[in-house]
């Protein structure tokens, strides 16, 4: 018997009770919409950080104190530990052959104030090439310069956010603005940058790593950004880094050096466990679409016992009987599919029109994923309906009432 | 077998046929050996009350069930060796089942419902169509080939699955209590059929527990406790030939 017949038969079934078709479908439709749309948001979102790490600069490597034993975000760092300093900061320019451009770099945050104007605002001590090694620059006045670092001197340069905040048109470059109390003033004006994650890479206030070492009270800097020459010097750098810094510490290595490829693979583990957890959670739906499949064909195989004891005695044999039920659950399910997929395919349409920086997109695996994945809901939850429609006795299933 | 007529041709052939069924602890025993000879284009009725072992003798002639002990040759063909899919085979080419209850697709026109057992036989669709259309034709109902069983009369309904027994062209047509839902005179044109068949040379063996259905037959076995009571013996046949299965 030819599998088009088969196929044909098992439509018209599904045509005759389009209202319980439609019901049973609706389990697999949602399980497929889900797992579809979370896994283009997954897939955007790894795209996009993928992206965004290479926007911050290449060949990036981070310094921080404490030694961690896994890669990445690991374990707080245990023991006493050797602060990073400025010095270990010059130590690495002059001494690295690997070593492009080094910076500290101090997190605090604070009150910044213009007139009668305030915004509490995350402050960045950064090095004289901090600009450069994050692929940054500077529109207006000028950034840090070495001397400014060494002598610690009270410049801050802002981003376009902050200047907005407080001076709207003013001209702010010279200007001298309150820092968590101290006095700065303005030297220079980062260009726009826009967004990135969810933060507004122009909500900058850049001042000196010493001057912010300073005005924080800490001793020392919180990492230190590497740049190597290139790809090929990476490498060598962290064993520099290593070498340098390990004998400035007294022969313990009590700091990490992570790479920007570490950290995006980092990243990347996160994303892909936590879409790997999103997923199953959105398979339970396609795992309960599929145990609806199967109650409704249970149903429908007794409904039809009759008709499958017809068929039998004009002469079907076991296989037709079992594929017949087994197609219309694939059926089922791949229409469900289909229509969960087109649905996918749509609301990431629509949403990438509303915003159209939203890291989703719909990919041939994804497509491919979702038909697979209804595909086998129908044969699995259709084989125990279509074992028991093949196996009835042909007397008994014409006797059946 | 000794004492064969010329030109008669044994169409089953049953030899100490018994079955018994396992009910709980007990073995029912449905039939208790038995032995009967039909010829090619014969009319039979097989009677008996309810209970007899008469549709057990039906179920297992119709090869919808294999028997405990004893031999069934059908066309030649020793049934108690065939295995499932050997039996769906031979229902499909050698049996034509007509039941009480007509059991049509309801969702399926006349001709798709008189095409089914070609669909198992891997005729091509343009074979079925024309098998079907013919098929229902001989029936009487070339004018009602797209309609669906509810948009038919009972007595059409039934001439639909005797035309569903025939499109196979099988060895034998096997009709379990085929007026058993039909008004009289609606029941009487169907054994007109059955009598129009028997002269075409079709092989038509009726199952009834109605007597006065039986004596419109030519031969009446009557089946008491899974035996048999009477057999009114073999009985002449018409000699004209089916069509050949292939002849579409």
């Amino acid at each position: 018997m030819p599998f088009y017949e088969l196929f044909m038969t098992a439509l018209d079934t599904l045509l005759a009770n389009k209202l319980r078709a439609f019901l049973t479908t609706l389990g697999v439709i949602i399980g497929v919409l889900s797992v579809i749309l979370l896994v283009s948001l997954g897939e955007g979102a790894r795209t996009y950080l993928g992206e965004t790490f290479a926007g911050m600069g290449s060949n990036l490597l981070q310094v921080s104190p404490g030694r961690r034993e896994t890669k990445g975000f690991g374990s707080p760092p245990v023991g006493t530990v050797h602060k990073l300093t400025r010095e270990d900061e010059l130590a690495l320019k002059h001494r690295g052959y690997a070593i492009d451009g080094v910076t500290g770099v101090v997190n605090g945050g604070g009150t910044i104030r213009y007139l009668n104007r305030r915004r509490d605002t995350f402050v960045l001590g950064v090095g004289a090439r901090f600009d450069e090694i994050r692929q940054m620059r500077v529109d207006q006045g000028r950034f840090f310069a070495e001397e400014d670092i060494d002598a610690h001197r009270r410049f801050v340069v802002l981003g376009r956010t902050v200047v907005s905040e407080l001076f709207g048109e003013e001209n702010p470059l010279g200007k001298v603005i309150k820092v968590a109390d101290g006095e700065f003033r303005i030297i220079g004006i980062m260009e726009h940058k826009g967004n990135t994650l969810g933060f507004d890479l122009d909500d900058l206030v850049l001042v000196p790593s010493t001057t912010a070492m300073d005005l924080f009270a800490v001793d020392g800097l919180t990492n230190l950004l590497v740049r190597a020459r290139d790809k090929a010097n990476v490498e060598p750098a962290v064993e520099e880094i290593t070498s340098i810094l390990r004998r400035r510490h007294n022969e313990v290595v009590d700091f990490t050096v992570v790479s920007q490829d570490d950290m995006l693979a980092t990243v990347n583990g996160i994303m892909a466990t936590m879409s790997l957890v999103l997923i199953a959670i959105a398979s339970i739906s396609l795992v309960v679409g599929g145990i609806g499949i199967a109650n409704i064909m249970l149903v429908s195989v007794r409904e039809r016992t009759r008709e499958i004891g017809v068929r039998r005695a004009v002469g079907a044999k076991k296989h037709h009987i079992l594929l017949q039920f087994l197609l219309e659950s694939v059926v089922i399910s791949l229409l469900g599919g289909l229509i969960g997929l087109s649905l996918g395919a749509l609301i990431i349409f629509v949403a990438r029109l509303a915003v159209p920086d939203l890291p989703i997109s719909l990919s041939v695996n994804i497509v491919l994923t979702a038909v697979g994945f209804s595909a086998a809901v129908g044969v699995l939850s259709g084989v125990v309906p279509a074992q028991r429609a093949s196996n009835l006795d042909p007397v008994e299933a014409l006797r059946y009432e | 077998m000794s004492g064969e007529l010329v030109g008669e041709q044994p169409v089953i052939e049953i030899t100490g046929l018994r079955r018994s069924f396992q009910l709980g602890e007990e073995t029912v025993e449905a039939l208790r050996g038995v032995s009967v000879r039909i010829n090619r284009g014969e009319y039979v009725a097989i009677v008996g009350p309810s209970g007899s072992g008469k549709s057990t003798l039906m179920n297992l002639v119709g090869c919808l069930d294999t028997p405990s002990a004893g031999s069934y040759l059908l066309d030649g063909v020793p049934v108690q060796t065939l295995n499932d899919d050997q039996l769906a085979e031979i229902r499909n080419h050698k049996i034509g089942f007509v039941f009480q209850s007509f059991n049509l697709l309801p969702r399926a026109t006349a001709v798709d419902n008189v095409a089914l057992p070609l669909l198992y036989s891997g005729k091509s669709r343009a074979q079925r169509r024309a098998a079907a259309i013919a098929a229902l034709e001989r029936v009487s109902l070339g004018s009602r080939l797209y309609h669906r069983p509810d948009q038919l009369s009972g007595g059409q309904r039934q001439r639909v699955a005797i035309a569903r027994a025939l499109v196979n062209h099988p060895a034998v047509l096997l009709a379990d209590e085929p007026t058993g839902n039909l008004d009289q005179k609606t029941g009487a044109e169907i054994v007109a059929l059955f009598e129009q068949l028997h002269r075409e040379g079709v092989t038509v063996i009726l199952v009834t527990h109605d007597h006065k259905l039986a004596e419109r037959t030519r031969r009446q076995i009557e089946i008491v406790d899974g035996q048999i009571a009477r057999d009114s013996g073999p009985s002449e046949t018409y000699p004209v030939a089916q069509p050949a299965p292939e002849s579409a």
